[in-house]
């Protein structure tokens, strides 16, 4: 704790976990209470963050992205508060997500979500399920996510109250997709979201983890520290879309995990709207042989919002496959930070890998760094990657020019086009159309 | 000669352009009337693509001298979309993908666009599939097409007849094709052709730019006409182009004196 920036954020944290010390999720020690490991868990995380350093501009991960602001800022611990009506998150539903989850600054509201599946997997909130599942629980939560050497894992982790369980059973297709719908209300405040998506063998699911803000006042800053982790077992198949649309003023801090096993598929599409300043870490372990990620990832931003989005694809057995698509928008002054890093692990012959990270400079003022990170070690591979950083293509703008299109109207076609092409890979139709619609409207303004 | 009493389309007089301080067209003349073809040919880098980029309005090339005069109009004062609004249509030699945009919103689009200018109605969705799909029987498109981004993925064949297409869509009073057949088999070749003949009327007109005869042989035209180093060095009847297969380029310094500067 050297750096003086650290103190105002975590000694605040650190008085607030004191205080939760004596609250209701410690109350009950006794080896046989199930919500004993997650105290445990907890404690461990406590320890991990207390030891760890604020990340600063000097540490190579977070060379582009500066959150010593953030460390100035004296956020509390959201605490349960007012939960809005049904109307007021309408225009956040998903008409085919017929099974929703709900959680409002952190914390689970069971009469905002729905459950109609119950027959097909095991879904709830974390503390409803901790009892009654707690051994399947008890063997993922925390296994993905390390908290070991990532500060905002480790406070995720050590204000780990609730979250969104979604066990899909061995065999088991999910047809609809499952809606996680996290809500901030509160500013000056953080929330902790926290996921876990459990594929057993042979399973399949599509889920929908989506960050919003419904604040009265929008000018306020909150922070949402999220983190999920996704286990596919042999064969399992999970479809995961992410999108980011928080305030203009807020803090997006997250950490995904995703372990793969054999022969199982991980495809996710995350799309980053929102924020003042977002960070995005994926880690994507391919862990037995011909298992297969495809990712692709959209920033769309303007004004001073800053995008960063850290990926890791590490291919453990040979004959996996992962192919990644990553593209940046920015215009104003917005800054959109791409690194991308794959490893190709010694042995993990038959590797077929391709990164591609294309990114679109709306302004002569806008900023995107890009960073493709290819490690190989092993040598009968094909590992493909590519990165460019560009304006709109003038030939583009001419052809549509030649077909009667005005320049204006050629410019915010290409750039939607731009975007969209991430979008095409989004696998429900709504929430596709209503992307597709926001990315029309940001890019019109452009 | 041909369509003597009907109206002048395009009337180039002395065309001068360069890219990047290079003079490319050097002094084109060249009259278009409603109802006729004119196929534009000469040897790579005689300036045939650099004119049909001119008269589309490029924004690479700069027009240093001389004038065009399309259907009355100051065509170097018009934008390339004043110029498409106003009929003129340029079928790219390469087309361009956009991946993201469905052909058929980015063709809608585009004929929306032009019919509103042109003071018409604007087709719905559901009309324009309809309008589009009987469009697409002409040069024997699948309608899958329609859902597939623009151009992406398409076969060369399958990029030159997107091009007929939004020509067919578009309706111009002059359709530049830039070399439409280089890149297609003798099957799409004949269906390109047979688009083309289609569209072609009495009250427009077309210029085909292409290297070879085998295209001339589908699309008869009313003039050919043959380029070398940025000037049009001689024209004929259709009979030129039979001619230059046979000699190659080569045998028109044995006479070019006869025709040199006539224009059509």
């Amino acid at each position: 704790m050297s750096e003086p920036a650290n103190v105002d954020y975590l000694s605040c944290l650190f008085k607030s976990l004191d205080a939760k010390a004596d609250g209701k999720i410690n109350a009950d020690t006794s080896p046989e209470n199930p919500q004993s490991w997650l105290k445990q868990l907890r404690a461990q995380a406590i320890e991990n963050a207390g030891q760890l350093k604020w990340p600063t501009i000097k540490d190579e991960e977070w060379r582009f992205t500066d959150i010593s602001s953030l460390a100035k800022l004296p956020f509390k611990p959201a605490q349960p508060g007012q939960v809005p009506a049904l109307s007021d998150i309408q225009p956040y539903l998903i008409k085919e997500a017929v099974n929703r989850l709900v959680f409002v600054d952190g914390f689970f509201a069971p009469e905002l979500s729905s459950i109609t599946s119950e027959n097909q997997m095991c879904i709830g909130n974390l503390s409803a399920l901790a009892t009654q599942h707690a051994n399947t629980i008890m063997s993922h939560l925390g296994q993905y996510v390390k908290h070991q050497n990532n500060l905002f894992a480790a406070l995720n982790t050590a204000f780990l109250h609730d979250g969104a369980v979604i066990v899909v059973p061995q065999n088991n297709v999910v047809d609809l997709p499952v809606h996680l719908l996290f809500i901030a209300t509160q500013v000056e405040t953080t929330h902790y979201p926290r996921c876990l998506i459990v594929g057993e063998a042979n399973s399949k699911i599509t889920v929908i983890e989506d960050y919003v803000a419904l604040q009265n006042n929008a000018e306020d800053a909150y922070i949402t520290n999220s983190v999920a982790e996704f286990k596919l077992a042999a064969n399992a198949q999970i479809q995961h879309v992410r999108m980011q649309r928080e305030n203009q003023n807020a803090f997006h801090l997250a950490n995904c995990a995703v372990s793969l096993d054999h022969a199982s598929r991980y495809q996710a599409v995350s799309v980053s709207l929102g924020a003042k300043i977002s960070r995005y870490n994926l880690d994507v372990r391919l862990e037995a042989e011909t298992a297969e990620s495809i990712i692709n990832g959209l920033a769309l931003i303007t004004d001073q919002q800053l995008a960063d989005t850290h990926t890791c694809i590490d291919h453990l057995k040979p004959n996996c496959t992962s192919h990644q698509k990553h593209k940046c928008i920015a215009d104003d002054n917005a800054h959109a930070v791409f690194n991308g890093k794959i490893i190709v692990r010694p042995n993990t012959q038959k590797t077929n890998s391709s990164q591609s990270s294309r990114n679109l400079l709306l302004s002569d003022k806008a900023r995107i760094d890009t960073k493709p990170q290819l490690e190989i070690f092993a040598d009968d591979v094909k590992c493909a990657h590519g990165a460019t950083v560009g304006q709109l293509d003038k030939e583009e703008i001419f052809y549509l020019k030649s077909r009667g299109l005005s320049e204006l109207t050629a410019r915010n076609l290409l750039t939607y086009a731009f975007g969209a092409e991430i979008l095409d890979s989004v696998p429900v139709a709504s929430l596709k159309h209503t992307l597709e619609q926001i990315v029309l409207n940001q890019t019109q303004s452009c | 000669m041909k369509n003597q009493n009907n109206k002048t389309i395009l009337d180039v007089q002395n065309l001068h352009a360069n890219t990047q301080s290079t003079e490319i067209l050097k002094g084109i003349n060249l009259t278009v009337k409603s109802g006729e073809i004119h196929a534009i040919m000469g040897l790579n880098g005689s300036g045939k693509s650099t004119f049909a980029k001119v008269l589309a309005g490029h924004p690479d090339y700069t027009v240093t001298q001389g004038n065009i005069q399309f259907e009355q109009q100051d065509l170097l004062a018009l934008s390339p979309e004043e110029r498409a609004q106003a009929g003129i249509f340029l079928a790219f030699q390469y087309p361009i993908e956009i991946p993201g945009v469905a052909n058929s919103q980015f063709l809608r689009l585009a004929y929306n666009t032009i019919q509103s200018k042109r003071g018409n109605d604007e087709l719905d969705p559901l009309e324009f599939d309809d309008f589009v799909r009987e469009k697409m029987k002409l040069l024997e498109m699948n309608p899958d097409f329609l859902d597939r981004s623009v151009n992406e993925g398409f076969s060369g064949g399958e990029k030159k007849r997107n091009e007929i297409l939004q020509m067919a869509l578009l309706e111009p009073t002059l359709g530049i094709l830039d070399e439409t057949d280089s890149g297609l088999d003798i099957d799409a070749l004949k269906i390109v052709a047979k688009g083309v003949n289609h569209l072609s009327n009495a009250q427009n007109a077309m210029i085909l730019i292409t290297h070879y005869q085998r295209l001339l042989d589908h699309i008869v035209p009313d003039y050919v006409h043959v380029m070398e180093a940025g000037r049009i060095v001689k024209t004929g009847g259709k009979e030129l182009a039979l001619e230059l297969e046979k000699h190659g380029y080569d045998w028109l310094h044995d006479d070019r004196h006869n025709n040199v500067g006539v224009s059509a």
